[in-house]
Formats: C-alpha cells, sequence, structure tokens
C-alpha cells in the first residue's frame, strides 16, 4: 500500500472517524493547480482516548480492518489504471518553483518582506520550531525565531553549540559597508559573487545576500563581536580571492569562532529564558511527514542511545556541508550529510551535488594515518607568494633534502599565480588556485615528498613590512636583520595563530622557511533545493547556510559562507518561515504518537540493530577511506566520464559489500561513536553515487567543476552556457541510480553572463 | 615507535573505572595524537574489544571538544595546543602514555575519556551574552570607536575555547579562567559594559552552583590552556565582582 493513506479525524463527542486518502496528482480548476484526491470514509470509528483495555482491542482491531481495506482499494484502482494514468499527469505538471518575487532585482526583497504573511506575537507562542544544527546558520536561526516569540528546539550532535564546525572558519566575512572607500557597494558584492560562483547561482537570492551584509557586520558588533580595530578604534578591512575591494572584517585568524560565539551568546539568552529548549549530543536519525507537511523529527540521543519523537510545525536544516564524502577534507571528524539525506529521501530535492570547493591552501597530507586535513586561511594569500621551482633539478634536490627552498635564488622560481593571472595574482579565486596548483605537481613541481605541495613563500611580504616599520620608527632600513625581525613582528599580529598551528602540525618554521600547502577539499556549494524562502520542496521543510544550494553557484568566494550562514539564520529565514507558519496558528502542538512518527521511529530501530546485529569484518573508517579515495581520484579536481562512470560502478560496489560487511561493536544504548560513524557513512555512499552521477550528466566546465573535456586550448575552464544555465535538482525515487533530475533554469536580468577572467 | 598506554576505561557515569594498558606498534612520529588513538581503536575492534571513546571534532585546534588528560597534564606535554595538535614527535619510542579524562566534580565522565561539559555552557547562559536582540537594527558598526588594546585584549579574552582544561588542571577545579575570560571579553568593549554587573554576579553565582571550587591564584590554568588565556582576566573578573556587589 503506497498511494492510499489512512487518515484519522477526531470527532467532538470523543471518537475518530477514519478516511481512506488517495493522492492522484494534480489538475487544473480556474487556471491554479490544485491536488485531486479521492476520499472513502469507513463506516466505523475508534475511540479517540482510549481508557479501558476492551476499547484499546476495539481500536487495534479496527485499525488493522482499516489496512486491508485500503489495500484492496489501492488495488483495484491499480488494476483500473486510475493510478498509473494520474502519476503521469502528476510528474508533468509538477515545475520547480524557486518563488522569486516580482519587481526590480534591488527591490525584491524590501517588496517581498513587506507582502508576505506575518504571524501575531500572541500566535507564534503556539508554534514549535526545530532547529538542527548550531553552526553560524542554525544558532542565529534559533536565536532570531526564539526572540520572534515562537518556541524553539534545536539539536546539535556535538558536545556543545558552540563546537559546531563554523568555528574552524578563519579568515573573515564580506559586508559591502565600504568602509575603506575603496568603490565597495551593495551591488559590487553581488556581482563578484555571481561572477566568483561562474553564473551558476540565483540572482535573487545573491543579491539579498548582498542586502543585508552590511546589517551582519552592525549585529554582531552590538554583540561584542571583537573584530579587528585599526589604531582610530574603526574597524579593519582586508581582502580576499576573486575581488579588487577590501570588504572582509575579521578577528585574527578566527573570525568564524568569534561570529559562533556571538550567534551562541544569542542562544544562550534565548535557552535562558527558557524559549530555546537545546539538546546536545543529539543526532537527527530522519524527518516525519504528517500529510504531506513536516511535522517533526526523529533523534538518537548520542550518551545513551535513546531514540526520541520530536513534534514541530516546521522544521529547519542547518546542518552544513558534506565535505566529507572525501574522507580527508577540512571539515571536522562529525560533519555528515545524514539530516540533508534523510531530509532528500523523504522528498527535499538536492541541488547540485557535485559542485565542491578545494580549497588552494591546507596542509599536504603527510601520511596513511592521516584524518583529516588543516586549512590555512586564504587570507595568507594577501601577503604570501605562491611558487614551485622552475627547474626539475632543484625540484629533486628538495625532495631528497639536499637543498633549501630559501636557497633557490628569484630567478628560478615560477610564481605561477603571478605569471598566468597578473591583474589578479594570488589572489585568484579558490578553483582557479586549486587548478594551478594541480597543474604544477602534475607536471612534477611537487615540492614534498608525495609530489603534492607548492610553497606559500612570506619572505617578500616581511621585508616589504619591515621596510615600512624601520621607516616609520625612524630606524636604518637598510639593515637586513633588522628588517626581518621587524617585518616578522606585523606578519606575526597578523597571522600568529596560523602560522603557530602550521608550526605545529609540520614542525618547520614559517617565518624562516615557506610554508607547503596544497588544495584540500573545504566546502559544497550544492545542497538540498530551496526557493527564495528557503524551504525545500517538502512543505515547512527548511535548509539554511551550507546546507543549502542557493548563493554561491559553482564555486564560492572567500569570507561568504559567514556572510550566508548569518545572513540566512539572522535576516531572512526567520521572516519568511512566516509566510508558511501564518497557515499554522490553529494547529495545535503536533501529536508525536500519530502513526507517521511511529513508521520512522521504527525505520530508524531497525537500520540501528542491522548494523549492531551485522558483526562484520571491516570497520567503518576502512569503507569511508575508501569512498573517500574513490571520491579524490574520480570525483576531485578534475573529473572525466570514464573516471566518473567507474566511479559511480564503484561506489555501488562498496555500498554493498558495506551492508554486508561493515562490523559494528558495542550496543545501540549506550554512547558508540562508530554506530554513529556507521549511519553517517551509509548516507555518504548514497549521496557519492548521486554527486558523480551529477558530475556526469553536467559536461561543461564551471567553477568547482572542470570537466577535462571542456577546456580552452590554454586549460581554463570551459562553460556551456548555452546548454546548462540551469540547477540540478534530483528527486530521489528510492536509489541514488533512479535519482530524476529536475532543471531550475537561471535568469540572468541585471548581469550579462561573461566568461569569467582573472587575467 | 613502540608504546605503551596506560588509559582509563570506564563504561559509564554509573559504573567504576580502572586503568587498562594496551600496546602499540609503529606509530608515525608525524601523527597526531588522536590519529594514534584512532589506530589504536582499529587494533582494539579487529581483537573484538571495545574501542576507547573520546570527544573530538574538528582536529585543528579551535572547537574545544577534545578533552584528554596525558601524563598528568590537560592536552599533553605541549604548550599552547589541544590534544588533537599534539603530535607523537613529542614523545620517545617505548615511552610509557597514561590517559585520562579531564577530571572535575562538575564534568561527570560519560564513558572511558569523554566527559559531560555542559556546566560550561549552563555558566553562559546565566549571563554570558549582550542583551540585544538580533533585528539586525542596531547602529553602525562603527559608530563608537573602540580603543585598540581594548579591542585586542578583549579579542585575546574571547579565544577561550571552553575545553575546560582549566578545570581539569586546577587543584581546586576552578573554573575561574573560563568564567573570567567570558566577564573580561565584555566588560573591555562599551557594547557589554552595560550589564556588566548583573553579568558577573549571576555567571559565578551559576559557576558556584555547578560545584566547581574557588580560586586560590596558583596559576596552573594559564600554564596548561591551549589558548593562552591570561591569569589578568582573573584579577579583572574578581575587580567587577568586588564592584557589582558593592554596588548592590
Amino acid at each position: 500500500m503506497k498511494r492510499v493513506k489512512i487518515r484519522y479525524r477526531k470527532n467532538a463527542n470523543g471518537t475518530s472517524s477514519i478516511r481512506l486518502n488517495c493522492f492522484c496528482g494534480y489538475e487544473k480548476v480556474n487556471g491554479k493547480k490544485k491536488a485531486r484526491r479521492l476520499i472513502k470514509t469507513l463506516p466505523f470509528h475508534l475511540v479517540t482516548e482510549p481508557a479501558s483495555k476492551d476499547e484499546i482491542k476495539l481500536n487495534d482491531y479496527y485499525k488493522i480492518e482499516a489496512t486491508k481495506i485500503a489495500d484492496e482499494w489501492e488495488k483495484s484502482l491499480l488494476e483500473n489504471d486510475i493510478l498509473t494514468q494520474q502519476d503521469e499527469t502528476k510528474i508533468k505538471s509538477f515545475k520547480l518553483n524557486s518563488k522569486i518575487p516580482e519587481g526590480d532585482l534591488a527591490q525584491k526583497w524590501t517588496n517581498h518582506k513587506g507582502k508576505i504573511n506575518l504571524v501575531s506575537p500572541a500566535n507564534k507562542r503556539l508554534i514549535d520550531v526545530i532547529v538542527v544544527g548550531t553552526g553560524l546558520a542554525g544558532a542565529s536561526a534559533s536565536a532570531t525565531l526564539a526572540e520572534l516569540g515562537y518556541n524553539v528546539k534545536t539539536f546539535c550532535f556535538q558536545d556543545s553549540p558552540r563546537r559546531a564546525h563554523s568555528i574552524a572558519a578563519q579568515g573573515g566575512i564580506n559586508a559591502a559597508k565600504n568602509y575603506q572607500g575603496d568603490g565597495d557597494s551593495t551591488y559590487r558584492l553581488f556581482y563578484d559573487t555571481i561572477k566568483g560562483g561562474d553564473y551558476r547561482s540565483r540572482e535573487a537570492n545573491v543579491h539579498r545576500l548582498a542586502e543585508v551584509s552590511t546589517n551582519i557586520i552592525d549585529q554582531c558588533v552590538a554583540q561584542g563581536v571583537p573584530f579587528a580595530r585599526d589604531y582610530g578604534g574603526l574597524l579593519d578591512n582586508r581582502s580576499f580571492g576573486g575581488v579588487l575591494v577590501s570588504r572582509t572584517f575579521y578577528a585574527k585568524g578566527q573570525t568564524g569562532q568569534q561570529l559562533l560565539l556571538g550567534a551562541y551568546s544569542a542562544m544562550n539568552r534565548q535557552i535562558g529564558r527558557g524559549k530555546i529548549q537545546m539538546y546536545n549530543r543529539h543526532e537527527m536519525m530522519d524527518i516525519v511527514i504528517i500529510d504531506g507537511k513536516a511535522r517533526g523529527i526523529i533523534t538518537r540521543n548520542l550518551v545513551n542511545g535513546k531514540i526520541e519523537r520530536h513534534g514541530a510545525h516546521a522544521v529547519v536544516i542547518a546542518s552544513g556541508g558534506y565535505g566529507n564524502v572525501f574522507f580527508l577534507s577540512t571539515n571536522a571528524m562529525g560533519s555528515n550529510v545524514s539530516a540533508t539525506w534523510k531530509i532528500h529521501k523523504k522528498g527535499a530535492y538536492f541541488a547540485n551535488p557535485c559542485f565542491t570547493q578545494i580549497h588552494p591552501t591546507c596542509i599536504p597530507v603527510s601520511g596513511d594515518h592521516q584524518s583529516k586535513l588543516t586549512l590555512m586561511s586564504e587570507s595568507l594569500r594577501n601577503d604570501g607568494r605562491i611558487w614551485v621551482p622552475k627547474k626539475l633539478g632543484d625540484v629533486k634536490a628538495i625532495r631528497e633534502g639536499n637543498l633549501k627552498p630559501t636557497e633557490i635564488r628569484e630567478e628560478d622560481r615560477d610564481y605561477y599565480l603571478e605569471r598566468r593571472y597578473p591583474a589578479f595574482g594570488n589572489l585568484v579565486p579558490r578553483d582557479v588556485a586549486s587548478r594551478a596548483a594541480k597543474e604544477r605537481c602534475d607536471a612534477g613541481f611537487g615540492v614534498n615528498k608525495t609530489g603534492e605541495a607548492v610553497y606559500l613563500d612570506f619572505a617578500s611580504a616581511i621585508t616589504r613590512y619591515g621596510k615600512e616599520q624601520a621607516h616609520v620608527k625612524n630606524l636604518n632600513e637598510d639593515d637586513p636583520v633588522l628588517v626581518k625581525k621587524l617585518g616578522q613582528q606585523v606578519v606575526r599580529a597578523k597571522y600568529g595563530n596560523l602560522f603557530q598551528m602550521y608550526e605545529k602540525i609540520v614542525d618547520q618554521n614559517p617565518y624562516e622557511t615557506p610554508m607547503m600547502i596544497y588544495p584540500a577539499v573545504h566546502y559544497t556549494m550544492g545542497g538540498v533545493w530551496v526557493d527564495y524562502n528557503l524551504m525545500t520542496t517538502i512543505p515547512g521543510c527548511y535548509a539554511i547556510g551550507e546546507a543549502n544550494f542557493s548563493d554561491h553557484g559553482a564555486n564560492r568566494l572567500g569570507a561568504s559562507a559567514l556572510m550566508q550562514g548569518l545572513a540566512d539564520g539572522y535576516f531572512v529565514l526567520p521572516y519568511t518561515i512566516g509566510d508558511y507558519l501564518a497557515d499554522d496558528i490553529r494547529t495545535g502542538p503536533i501529536d508525536t504518537k500519530l502513526p507517521e512518527f511511529e513508521k520512522a521511529e521504527n525505520s530508524v530501530r531497525a537500520q540501528i540493530e542491522a548494523f549492531i546485529s551485522n558483526h562484520g569484518k571491516n570497520s567503518v573508517d576502512y569503507y569511508h577511506r575508501k569512498l573517500g579515495k574513490i571520491m579524490w581520484d574520480k570525483c576531485g579536481m578534475s573529473r572525466n566520464e570514464k573516471g566518473l562512470k567507474e566511479a559511480i560502478k564503484e561506489i555501488q560496489e562498496l555500498r554493498e559489500d558495506f551492508y554486508k560487511n561493515v562490523n559494528v561493536p558495542g550496543r545501540s544504548d549506550e554512547f558508540n561513536e562508530q554506530l554513529a560513524k556507521a549511519g553517517r557513512v551509509a548516507d555518504f555512499l548514497e549521496l557519492g553515487e548521486l554527486f558523480a552521477n551529477d558530475a556526469l550528466k553536467r559536461t561543461e566546465s564551471c567553477g568547482g567543476h572542470f570537466r577535462e573535456e571542456s577546456q580552452t586550448p590554454e586549460g581554463e575552464a570551459l562553460r556551456d552556457d548555452k546548454n546548462f544555465t540551469f540547477v540540478s535538482a534530483w528527486e530521489c525515487k528510492g536509489v541514488p541510480s533512479k535519482a530524476k533530475l529536475h532543471k531550475e533554469d537561471l535568469e540572468y536580468e541585471e548581469i550579462e553572463v561573461k566568461t569569467r577572467s582573472y587575467k | 615507535m613502540n608504546l605503551t598506554l596506560k588509559i582509563w576505561r570506564q563504561p559509564n557515569s554509573e559504573t567504576k573505572g580502572k586503568i587498562e594498558t594496551y600496546k602499540i606498534d609503529d606509530v608515525s612520529p608525524d601523527m597526531s595524537f588522536l590519529e594514534m588513538m584512532d589506530v589504536l581503536n582499529e587494533q582494539l575492534m579487529s581483537q573484538g574489544i571495545d574501542p576507547v571513546a573520546f570527544d573530538h571534532d574538528c582536529r585543528e585546534g579551535i572547537c574545544g571538544m577534545c578533552s584528554m588528560f596525558i601524563n598528568g597534564e590537560a592536552h599533553g606535554p605541549d604548550r599552547l595546543v589541544t590534544t588533537c595538535q599534539l603530535h607523537m614527535r613529542k614523545f620517545k619510542d617505548g615511552d610509557t602514555i597514561t590517559i585520562e579524562p579531564f577530571r572535575a566534580k562538575a564534568f561527570p565522565v560519560i564513558k572511558d575519556l569523554a566527559v559531560d561539559r555542559s556546566a560550561f555552557d549552563r555558566i553562559q547562559q546565566a549571563g554570558g551574552f549582550v542583551s540585544v536582540n538580533t533585528s539586525g537594527n542596531t547602529q553602525d558598526a562603527n559608530a563608537i570607536p573602540i580603543d585598540k588594546h581594548d579591542a585586542d585584549k578583549a579579542f585575546d579574552a574571547a579565544t577561550c575555547i571552553g575545553c575546560g582544561a582549566c578545570v581539569a588542571t586546577c587543584k581546586n577545579a576552578s573554573a575561574m579562567l573560563f568564567v573570567s575570560a567570558k566577564v573580561s571579553q565584555y566588560a573591555l568593549l562599551p557594547q557589554g559594559k552595560v550589564e556588566a554587573a548583573d553579568r558577573v554576579l549571576n555567571m559565578v553565582n551559576q559557576m558556584d552552583e555547578e560545584g566547581f571550587g574557588n580560586c586560590t591564584n596558583t596559576g596552573a590554568c594559564e600554564v596548561e590552556c591551549p589558548k593562552g588565556i591570561s591569569l589578568e582576566n582573573i584579577a579583572r573578573m574578581n575587580r567587577e565582582y568586588l564592584f557589582a556587589s558593592l554596588k548592590g
């Protein structure tokens, strides 16, 4: 029984009538799309609140009867082809509706805010909202929703909301404040973001992001976020890749931490007031959908393994990206795709899964034992120059330890980014910088043992700053020792914690010798498809921050992730969600005893028990590593048809082997990290396939997605705007290989689509 | 490197724990301490032994989740690092390493090396914020210039990652360094000054309720703090507290 649903409706006299409800696709009534349903009311009813054993027995008997009748009815409908005919009309008539408001681009958000439905303060108290994840997006959304008056339940898998991985963002946050007077504006930030995203993001969403960016800085300063300041006491800025202005606000190399602690403090204020119920160490296991609307989630308490049901009128997913599908990435160990994948499996379309950002400046892999990669902030490219030796002989000598990088003469160094992209130099966008590093290393110029590293050199910045300081302090500018010392002080003040981190990991002093860096998986631009209101294709289910797809197109610019997370959470979602919740003011609390909750809980329990009783021979990490290797080799920095087809096949085989042979030790009712990890890897094994399939279908190169078949004679990415100016939104049809592609065409009204050039 | 590990094993908060000894071979000096623990856990699982539970997440020294007491020191022998940034090159072949959880009455053990630090969250909930709504209708960010020295000091205090090393290290299991860092950050900024008095009273009150000990100025917390939070913050908090109490 799939198409016929059993519904119970409470009557005033203490009974509940039983109705069978069959969805038969859509039809047009007076030009409007309406769902067509066949409804049958059964001739018996249940006792709503059974008091005696007999009443419970009778209820159970009637429920079984109802199931039988429903089964038979569905069979007869199918036999008469009523449902199959309707199926087709449903597919034809369903079109992704991005709900972009009418009007001028610059006015869309203002107009939209003025027109959407609101929920009155008295009614907000009657409405519950669930937020999954406490990074910048989740924490800020929780705080704001609670301030507005909603009852919020927030979940995170870490031991405290403050530990979400937004905390690791280093460089900064963009905002079109134009404090530096260098010609910045909302329009320029909007334009840079669209161009940086290689014309694959939605214009209206990006413009809104640029509009609210300035509010974020005001808000954070009011919260006590200690941004860097100059001696006049005003906020300082720096520059990031892919732009020609200084619009990035920062707090040393710990901007993400400071912003997250700001959002966390706003949350704490609401937790203290009882408006947010916080659930630490809880993992979302599934979403519950009732009558086609998101009405709650099933969670697992990671400390004692308890499976719990939580009902709400809307569910907000803010669980971040899925970079860990590569096993090695700069994501935290616990970062996972499970929350977004579960909603995908229940009806949310997944958009552009193949758009992944490979960050150019990470610490290279040191050996097989490696568990994660560490990012060195992009801000380092403000002052660091990237190079490899010009001569292969020098490369060999360096690898053998017979030559130090500092001994290579200036004319024997290849500053390849400055050579290839003179206008932007070392500050080209991330995808371009990453591919350029790979190109040099593939050509044999990699400077460490594995051949996968390039230099990031601060020597000239140290000299430049040193001379400046000597001049300011009226000291001898020609004394190299003094200049170096002064220069190092400046660099330490700017990047101290990053240099310290590098030294601890690599055991080399980056003040004296150039850093070694190599690209690594860092961020995923793809994610759950959402409309302008940030709602997914499941009514009442929203996705914000990195978990959604909307703002960064095929490549994200530096310092924009923090901006998007906070924009969604503080300034967008809390208002757009009201438009949906306005219809829910009379719904009353969601009953978690409903059969939909029961069913979702049972399937969660079944999966957990299956893992525990599997007793296979390989650990969860064994599979995760294997998946990561397939992804990195075949769906990494450059992709081709043959590799992607192989990847799909290999992932399918690996997934099959995983369910047969995975070993999850321990019990389900205790703190069991392996069990939690097994569920996450199971989802990665499905996502990986969809990822490869998406990359296969998109035969153009754009942003972080580089198809070897589509490049210019100089080796630059070649977009195919005629055929690919759309968002790929995948609908789940059971297994990843059967996922159905829907296309949202991207229309650029304001911006002329051009070839991206940083030369 | 070949090592002997003595690790605290405790199945849950109700059961008594004890030290177990494990041998581990072929440890690379380039491994991080937690990667060594990963290898150990793979080894234990292949022998049918329950892997050692420990908290960890970002593995780049910023989330504050990892929490091990290694050879009698919070986060191990290296300075200004968390356990995840500690590398095996700090140890020698043949070493015996003792690994325990962060211990304090206010940090009950969940399992093995994982402890419950939600007391820290509750202290923050008692007052670790500026009471401003997130409407975005605040004044321009540059409306109030802030002395660079104050801004820098506030930032230094704000870098606390809430790992709890200060508590684990302190012979009194005092949380003064943690609480004072937050109090100082806000007290140094004009945005936080408005409610500074209420904040310090509420946070200190909650700290006492959670069962943390008192401060006797031994300074061990400052030494072991992976972020180098200064003792100056405790002095500042004491001043703030005294001032707030007198203001009454």
